[in-house]
């Protein structure tokens, strides 16, 4: 990528994330252009693949939970094409490092809604929630367990009692009890992470 | 009277539908309080009484209709009454046993037919009717439990237009809820009362009387088995769905003399049930009164039990072979002993002997050496229920020593108990807000148990513990979740934060608090942050060691979770070794830091000032122990705080004034809040709008003023007006406390009492003299005996009627009052015209009394009050004259070892003595050794009193002679060598006294005194002048009758 279009590039994200300097994001543009030719450099892809996406995520941020990787990569994938583009790369990340409460709600509930249907139902939260509790032998039917904890969601978040969340429900209660932000899984890394995360990559240049 | 029948009321357990009452003690009063109720409706409330009910009451009677007199139509077996309601329905019906009643007249008139079968019917009444109060007013009113709204819909019915019905209804309504809450009460009490069973103590007298039976003459019982060998976790046999009624075991029990007895153990005492039935099975129907353990039950049952077991008593101390007793007996005296520690108390052994307590909830019951007293004289007296088994236990507590001293715990038990229940209930409103500021001593809190012995458990403590296994068995999503629901409980709620304990749900959440996972300890500490307002609480989180965790936490990237770390820690860190905890961890350091935040150069902004808020509570609750205030200055906090001082948030000033005017205790603070100018934000927060900020920053000036220096500071800085001002507040006592402190401290400096005497603040405050608390009191007093500087204002206390109030208060009996009134009855007896009202009201009369007060502080203040009365009051000699022993008293003072006492004792003296009559007295009461005695002193003070009350006392007789023989002599000539001119003047007024006598003229010249005498000669204050010279020429002319004597 010549000198030009990365600066290029680099101004208009910074000013269409608002979260980023040019800076940074020319700090993120070329980690991603080292990542991607570590992870496939036979290939002349243009972005991440799901793998090689997981691996990035689990590499910078610790995160693990599979189910919840993948749809965290439907979500920065925003066309849909199946891999990342340094665009969506950065748009991604400036919501992980650095989103508000607002973009943060958005993000997660597209994370959990895994069908797209702008609501959470049952089943996706039990789809979520299955591996949550440890299975002790003395219990009855672990998966009794599981719907248990849907219905203390359910009473916790759903505020128009119609039995799925939609996004209203879900930002209201999270606006209530920000700690709902990540009720069905991890999807944003820990502050610890993100802060090693950023010191990494952006030597120097992390203003207090 | 439906919520009382429904929670205190025992129905019997085995039946479901319709069910019957028990007949117990406790539903005997019930059901004649419900009886005198109705008895008396008709009389007490006429109008209510002919309310028609919307169904009638209808029961099955035992009445036969002959009973049925004037007012009703009997015909054969049916009656009617005669009164009718509206549509013509008779208002009482009776056919075929079936009673309908429509009114409380009827009712009334039922229980006076019934006589003494009342109790009955009103039995049949509730059983047929279980929640009359349907059948009355209609289904809506039906009882509920929680919150019960129908009153308030009612009262709106009323509000909405005047219907006669309606407002009756809500009259009755009214009535039946007072009898429901007269009920519930009287029901409590004897709950209260009631001893309950736990598994252990059932299974330890098993054992003991096990060890008693067997085949043989002398056992006291054949056998004695369990109907099951299975034991459950907690201990008991019972089935569980029968455990559900409470009950713990079955015995099958083979005395002697009798048929085996199926008996049940539950956790409401010892009852005989229905015995095997067919295949096994027992019938589980109580069968007999219920009684407090298996021996009392086995007395009532069999003669040869109790016959035996007084034999059993040699046997028993000679064969210590029964391991099982003998320690037993040791831990019950063990605990008799500690119960009666517990009742002399010091609170620190209350957490140890309150666990005591609890256990002993269960061993009060359990049968140890005194069963054998009561065995014996059981027999000699026959017994029908439980409750007369209860009374003669005591009885027999009076005539045998050993039940003697098992009484003794018994109501050392019921005291501890009863002050439990009264400070438990304090714990829970504000006992120890933060806001209770301490003194210079360290203030501690102690958890007070609260009472245990019920098994019913509050719905909080299932629902918290349905969850908590999500949280024990979840990962971190599941433990988020089921953390955030369980904050919808209201923490604020006891039995809610006690389920946190019981549950076991309180380790699981500081587990959590010890894992990488920032979001289970967000939701964690949320939730301890609430429920650690409870005292039990805190120190189950101390124990736990969850502070070191949360000091760790402080270090946190996180800003939310450092700030509820620090929050948590404000909560926790209200008891002394909490707050050692979380000194030795460094925690003082980092909370200190947390103050740090203020970002350079930018506006606060809202989250460092959060931080900082937080930061401030928690050192704020740390900075009660010195220890702690020294630790915050050494980590630097002092500037901070001085920072934080200058900002205009009270959210965050109150708590950093709060430390600051807890840390003012120590003088290292009070110049840091000098130098660091600190004393011009605590006068501009004076005028703060938070009344608490205000409190907070009196009382730091409070603290602070007694440095002269701080007091100017605060008068420069105009705060003397702003306090002026809040005196007008006297509602809030704290406030007002802080504020008239203040006060008092900055009146010590003479340019502020002018000041306040342009705000006629002494007015105000002689306005306060009455009807306020004693903390208030001491400072009132305390700043108007400072205000007595200015001879104005001893004339403006008069004026207000403010001397009649303080001499009332000289009859008080705080201690530190009494000084403070001391000293301001005496600088208000220095004018005539007060000492005339202070005489009228015999007020030296109470000051004489005063020195006989026990405390030092008291004697000396009244001592200095005494010399301007004697020297004011009209005929003073005659008034000191007739206190009888009054003159003994005083002079007997002159052995205290207070410096202070005697210093004013001498002065006080010094004005006696100038009544002439009354010297005589003092002389005969040897007070010229007693102050020969203390001339040998080093205090100056005391130096120059001393020598003017030896000058005065040497009018008298051959006193002169005496302070010679005494040797005061000498060291008065030392006096004149000190360089306090007061010493020396005083010292020359009396030498020149004491040289009349010639024998004191030579220990006078031997000492040199001639030279130190000549000087004063030279000085220009006439008394002075005169008496050097005096005794100059006393000296002179003897040693000229010598040489006369000698050479002429």
């Amino acid at each position: 990528m010549s000198r030009k279009r990365l600066q290029f590039l680099a101004e208009s994200l910074s000013r269409s994330t608002k979260h980023f300097s040019e800076v940074e994001v020319e700090c993120l543009i070329k980690l991603f252009d080292a990542l991607l030719a570590r992870s496939c450099s036979q290939f002349a892809v243009s972005g991440f693949n799901r793998i090689a996406f997981r691996d990035t995520l689990f590499a910078a941020f610790g995160m693990t939970d599979d189910v919840v990787l993948d749809r965290v990569f439907s979500t920065f994938d925003r066309s849909n094409s199946g891999c990342i583009t340094v665009v969506e790369w950065v748009e991604g990340l400036a919501i992980l490092l650095r989103g508000t409460l607002e973009e943060k709600i958005k993000y997660c509930f597209a994370v959990y809604d895994l069908n797209g249907d702008g609501y959470i139902s049952r089943e996706e939260m039990f789809q979520m929630l299955k591996d949550t509790l440890i299975k002790q032998p003395a219990d009855e039917d672990p998966d009794e367990a599981i719907k248990d904890l849907i219905e203390i969601v359910l009473k916790k978040m759903d505020y128009d009692h119609d039995g799925k969340l939609s996004f209203a429900d879900f930002e209201q209660a999270v606006k209530d009890e920000n700690l709902l932000l990540e009720a069905f899984g991890p999807c944003l890394p820990d502050i610890k992470s993100r802060i090693a995360f950023e010191e990494r990559v952006f030597p120097d240049t992390r203003k207090l | 009277m439906g919520a009382a029948l429904e929670r205190a009321a025992q129905w019997t357990a085995a039946g479901s539908g319709t069910g019957t009452l028990e007949i117990t003690p406790l539903n005997e009063s019930l059901l004649n309080q419900i009886i005198k109720f109705a008895e008396e409706f008709s009389t007490k409330h006429p109008e209510e009484a002919a309310f028609v009910f919307r169904e009638p009451l209808e029961w099955k009677t035992q009445l036969d209709s002959s009973v049925f007199g004037k007012g009703y139509v009997v015909n054969e077996a049916a009656v009617q009454s005669e009164a009718t309601s509206r549509d013509g329905q008779p208002l009482l019906l009776l056919s075929a046993s079936t009673l309908r009643v429509r009114s409380f007249d009827q009712l009334s008139r039922v229980t006076q037919i019934a006589m003494e079968k009342k109790l009955k019917e009103a039995q049949a009444c509730l059983e047929a009717n279980r929640d009359p109060i349907v059948k009355i007013l209609g289904p809506e009113y039906a009882t509920v439990e929680g919150e019960d709204t129908s009153i308030l819909h009612l009262f709106d019915k009323v509000k909405r237009g005047y219907d006669p019905e309606t407002e009756m209804k809500m009259k009755i309504i009214l009535l039946l809820h007072q009898l429901d809450l007269q009920l519930l009460n009287s029901s409590l009490k004897q709950i209260s009362q009631d001893v309950r069973l736990n598994p252990a103590a059932v299974n330890s007298e098993v054992n003991l009387l096990k060890n008693f039976s067997g085949k043989g003459e002398d056992t006291v019982l054949e056998s004695l088995e369990y109907t099951s060998d299975y034991v459950f976790a907690n201990g008991c046999r019972a089935p569980p769905w029968r455990q559900v009624h409470g009950d713990i075991c079955y015995l099958v029990i083979k005395p002697h003399d009798t048929d085996p007895l199926y008996i049940t153990c539950n956790t409401a005492g010892v009852f005989l049930n229905g015995g095997l039935l067919k295949g096994k099975e027992l019938d589980y129907e109580r069968k007999s009164d219920v009684y407090k353990d298996i021996v009392t039950f086995l007395r009532e049952r069999s003669p040869r039990f109790v016959e035996n077991m007084a034999k059993q008593e040699y046997s028993f101390f000679k064969e210590p072979a029964y391991e099982k007793n003998s320690q037993y007996v040791e831990g019950a005296d063990a605990e008799v002993s500690g119960q009666s520690q517990n009742l002399y108390d010091s609170t620190e052994k209350k957490v140890k002997s309150s666990a005591a307590g609890r256990r002993s909830t269960g061993k009060k019951l359990q049968p140890t050496m005194q069963w054998k007293n009561t065995g014996l004289s059981a027999s000699q007296r026959p017994k029908s229920s439980d409750k007369a088994s209860k009374k003669d236990t005591e009885e027999e507590g009076r005539s045998s020593t050993v039940s003697s001293k098992m009484k003794k715990k018994f109501s050392a038990n019921a005291k501890s108990l009863k002050i439990n229940r009264a400070s438990g209930r304090k714990t829970s409103s504000s006992l120890e807000d933060v806001s209770d500021s301490s003194s210079d001593a360290e203030e501690d809190e102690q958890p007070i148990r609260r009472q245990e012995g019920t098994t019913d458990l509050s719905p909080e403590y299932w629902g918290i513990q349905k969850l908590s296994k999500y949280v024990k068995a979840g990962d971190p999503t599941a433990t988020v979740i089921a953390l955030c629901s369980m904050r919808d409980f209201n923490m604020a709620q006891e039995s809610c934060q006690l389920a946190f304990k019981d549950t076991g749900c309180l380790e699981v959440l500081i587990n959590l608090l010890d894992t990488e996972e920032t979001n289970c300890q967000t939701g964690s500490l949320k939730i301890l942050k609430e429920i650690s307002q409870n005292i039990l609480i805190r120190h189950a989180i101390a124990d736990l060691g969850g502070l070191e965790i949360m000091v760790k936490i402080l270090d946190s990237p996180d800003k939310d979770l450092k700030c509820l770390a620090a929050e948590t820690i404000a909560h926790v860190a209200r008891f002394k070794r909490a707050r050692k905890t979380v000194r030795q961890y460094g925690g003082i350091r980092k909370l200190v830091g947390l103050l740090e935040c203020v970002s350079v150069g930018t506006p606060y902004q809202a989250k460092d000032t959060e931080i900082a808020r937080c930061g401030a509570l928690a050192l704020w609750s740390c900075s009660k122990s010195t220890k702690n205030k020294k630790a915050i200055r050494k980590a630097g906090g002092i500037p901070l705080l001085a920072t934080w001082l200058k900002c205009s948030d009270a959210n965050i000033l109150i708590p950093v004034v709060g430390t600051l005017q807890e840390c003012a205790s120590e003088p290292s603070y009070r110049l840091a809040i000098k130098t660091e100018g600190m004393i011009e934000n605590l006068v501009k927060n004076l005028s703060s709008e938070h009344e608490e900020l205000q409190m907070h920053c009196a009382s730091a000036i409070f603290k602070c003023a007694e440095d002269k220096q701080i007091r100017d500071l605060v008068r420069q800085h105009g705060g003397l007006q702003p306090l002026s001002v809040l005196l007008d507040n006297s509602e809030n006592k704290k406030l007002l406390a802080a504020v008239t402190g203040a006060i008092w401290k900055c009146a010590i400096s003479i340019e502020n009492v002018s000041k306040f005497r342009e705000y006629q603040t002494i007015e105000t405050l002689v306005g306060l003299l009455t009807d306020q608390p004693e903390e208030v009191l001491i400072n009132v007093v305390g700043a108007l005996g400072e205000c007595c500087q200015e001879k104005i204002n001893r004339s403006t206390i008069r004026r207000c009627g403010g001397i009649p109030p303080l001499v009332k208060l000289l009859t008080a009996t705080d201690q530190a009052l009494l000084v403070n009134v001391n000293k301001a009855v005496g600088a208000c007896a220095t004018e005539t015209e007060n000492m005339m009202i202070i005489d009228s009201l015999d007020g030296v009369r109470l000051l004489w009394s005063l020195l006989k007060n026990p405390n030092p502080d008291v004697q000396a203040s009244a001592a200095w009050a005494l010399c301007p009365c004697v020297e004011n009051a009209k005929d003073s000699g005659e008034m000191v004259r007739s206190f009888v022993g009054g003159l003994e008293l005083i002079v007997s003072l002159l052995k205290s070892k207070n410096k202070e006492v005697l210093t004013s004792v001498c002065a006080a003296i010094a004005n006696i003595a100038k009544d002439e009559e009354n010297l005589a007295v003092m002389t005969d009461h040897g007070v010229v050794p007693l102050l020969s005695k203390l001339a040998n002193t080093n205090d100056n003070k005391l130096k120059r009193h001393l020598a003017e009350a030896v000058c005065n006392c040497c009018m008298w007789g051959s006193n002169r002679a005496a302070f010679g023989e005494y040797k005061a002599v000498g060291p008065l000539v030392r006096y004149m060598k000190t360089n306090d001119p007061s010493v020396q003047r005083a010292a020359a007024l009396a030498l020149y006294q004491l040289s009349e006598e010639a024998s004191n003229c030579i220990i006078m010249h031997e000492g040199g005194v001639v030279k130190l005498l000549l000087v004063m000669v030279g000085s220009t204050d006439d008394p002075l002048q005169e008496a050097a010279a005096g005794c100059v020429a006393n000296i002179r002319r003897l040693a000229l009758a010598t040489e006369k004597a000698k050479y002429g």
